[in-house]
């Protein structure tokens, strides 16, 4: 077996990409994903690949671009403030179709917020970010090891689907160490050729475009439409989530990333008090695993999303569950992340009020 | 028996031009080809395309090409550069794209010495967007920005790119040619020759800005156009040659920057 090593989260993520074959990273730095860059700025080059500190978020994305219009596996991390300055190089790569991978380490917001974690960037994750129709395939992994594996498979995606890849972590998973076990290295020369990278023609093939720009309108529409048609094979093939506990659950929790790791705690403990909470946890945030909700939606008496934002996954939970259960939701917001404890309270107060209402549970929010 | 004297550049691509009539880019297209087939590198090199009138360069070179979001081309080119390094990159921008929202791209790309050349194409006026103010701008020059003209003491005055982009160490070579008359034109062929050049020998940064007309948005026939180049612009975007590392052809440029100490670390 391979062996286990204690790893700081930004620097497994980073040393995961390299793994995988990444040999171009732009960033700029931003507290609290700074070890990615750094850690990329010690190791890249001894593998034959480039580190570049950008001179801002906006530049370093647009050197992505460029390097990944290469074919080289490319990637680029920040924080919250800074992926915002990233999103029109985010929606140019979505437009112009190339692979790259984007790690997200949230902070709190909004502005200049705080550097703490915090999870308020799913809408702008999930929803679009950036200008026009595209969507990102957006891991939202909750430990360390998770995180490993994810960076992998994002490669892998981002040039299978040829669309940008998100890594959604926050302060937590970047800061924090935990054991884990690294995969072997990819062989970069048994990777698939990319036809349509601007590698120079050689004089033997037609050039290369990498671009996302059609004036003519029915162009467009036709390129849109084939992005669309991306998106739907991605929510048909790429939907990952975790469900816990769920044979008997009559309260299910949900949270992802760090909250999910609380409410798994507190799942745990709720358990051994009696209350039959289960759990579902989302590893794709998009596409958003709105199934096995749908499906809990039919059986169980509620639902308990727990987030450190002021409510946004909690829309795609109410998308897949609809009226068929009343949801609850618990928060903190701002840096300051829930504790076990707090969320095993919520989870009691709904227990008590379901069995206070006549109707067995079927109460409104 | 025929000999032929003239034909197009293998690396320019046998289409019609958008461009409108008495524009130069034409020429400068010309010109960035010859230097590619001359330099026999046409298999290996990626355009970059930006933002403006060039939007749609990509169309019209016989290359490999990245059409950027606007201004940031020569963070597209870098990324490209730094991936592969034995082939000839060059971004095309104008100075909407370059001197306006692209200042941060192209002063660090410069300073980072990034060994790719920029063809800056400076007409003093947004074309594409239909002829707004640009930082390039002369003071006085009417646009639909500056209605009346432009005003100091409302939008500044020109930039000049060359001029300070020349104060930075990345830059091997720095020059401001002109396409209004064919003399001056045979000079800007010298000088996009001299950028390529520099980029072949990996000595860094080169640009080649290249004062250019806007008949249409200027409201001139393109005699006229050329005619205001000359009387106008000259004045405010001297020629010549900014910047030559030793070592490229022709005499070295006096040197305007102090190579900085290396400070010893651990």
């Amino acid at each position: 077996m391979a062996e286990q090593i204690l790893m700081k989260g930004n620097e497994a993520v980073a040393e995961a990409a390299i793994r995988a074959g990444c040999r171009f990273f732009a960033g700029y730095p931003i507290t609290p994903q700074n070890e990615i860059p750094e850690y990329m700025a010690r190791k890249l080059f001894e593998v034959g690949g480039t580190f570049i500190q950008a001179e801002s978020e906006v530049s370093a994305i647009n050197m992505v671009y460029g390097g990944a219009g290469t074919g080289t596996r490319s990637m680029t991390s920040s924080s919250s403030p800074g992926i915002s300055l990233k999103q029109e190089g985010i929606s140019y790569i979505a437009g112009a179709e190339l692979p790259a991978l984007v790690v997200n380490m949230v902070r709190a917001g909004p502005g200049l917020g705080g550097i703490q974690p915090a999870q308020g960037d799913w809408f702008q994750a999930t929803k679009g970010g950036g200008h026009g129709d595209y969507r990102l395939l957006v891991f939202v992994p909750a430990s360390v090891q998770e995180a490993i594996d994810l960076v992998g498979q994002a490669f892998e995606l981002a040039e299978h689907y040829r669309n940008p890849v998100m890594i959604l972590g926050d302060a937590v998973l970047g800061q924090m160490m935990e054991p884990v076990v690294l995969p072997e290295p990819v062989d970069l020369a048994k990777l698939p050729q990319k036809s349509w990278a601007t590698t120079g023609t050689g004089g033997t093939r037609k050039p290369n475009v990498v671009n996302s720009l059609y004036l003519d309108a029915e162009l467009c529409e036709k390129h849109n439409f084939k992005l669309q048609e991306k998106y739907r094979q991605m929510t048909e093939r790429e939907v990952r989530f975790e469900e816990l506990n769920m044979d008997d659950a009559e309260i299910v929790l949900t949270a992802y990333g760090t909250s999910a790791r609380v409410a798994i705690s507190a799942m745990k403990r709720a358990r051994s008090e009696g209350l039959k909470v289960g759990m579902i946890r989302p590893i794709t945030a998009w596409p958003f695993p709105y199934e096995p909700f749908r499906k809990a939606s039919e059986r169980v008496r509620a639902f308990l999303d727990v987030e450190m934002s002021a409510g946004q996954m909690i829309e795609d939970v109410r998308l897949a569950v609809q009226d068929r259960a009343p949801i609850f939701f618990y928060n903190r917001m701002g840096g300051m992340v829930p504790t076990p404890k707090a969320v095993l309270e919520e989870l009691h107060k709904i227990d008590h009020s379901l069995k206070r209402d006549k109707l067995g549970g079927r109460l409104g929010v | 028996m025929s000999v032929k004297v003239f034909e197009r550049p293998k690396a320019l691509s046998s289409v019609i031009f958008h461009y409108c009539p008495g524009c130069t880019h034409g020429i400068i297209h010309r010109l960035v080809a010859e230097a590619i087939d001359e330099f026999g590198v046409q298999g290996k090199t990626i355009g970059v395309a930006s933002v403006g009138c060039s939007v749609l360069a990509y169309n019209y070179f016989n290359v490999d090409f990245q059409q950027a979001a606007h201004g940031r081309a020569p963070a597209v080119a870098t990324g490209i550069k730094r991936c592969l390094p034995d082939r000839t990159v060059f971004t095309y921008q104008g100075d909407g794209d370059l001197a306006s929202i692209g200042t941060a791209e192209i002063v660090h790309a410069a300073m980072r010495g990034e060994n790719i050349t920029v063809i800056f194409v400076n007409n003093a006026i947004y074309g594409m967007t239909g002829g707004q103010m640009a930082p390039t701008t002369l003071l006085g020059q009417n646009t639909t920005t500056s209605p009346g003209g432009r005003k100091p003491e409302r939008a500044g005055r020109p930039i000049r790119m060359s001029e300070m982009l020349s104060q930075l160490e990345g830059p091997a070579y720095i020059a401001r040619v002109s396409t209004h008359n064919a003399a001056q034109v045979a000079r800007a062929k010298q000088a996009v020759k001299k950028a390529f050049q520099a980029q072949v020998d990996k000595k860094g940064f080169s640009m080649v800005e290249v004062l250019s007309t806007c008949p249409t948005n200027w409201g001139m026939t393109p005699n006229e156009a050329l005619k205001w180049l000359e009387e106008n612009m000259l004045p405010v975007y001297p020629l010549g040659e900014f910047k030559t590392e030793p070592g490229l052809p022709g005499p070295s440029a006096a040197k305007t920057t102090v190579p900085t100490r290396e400070v010893k670390t651990d």
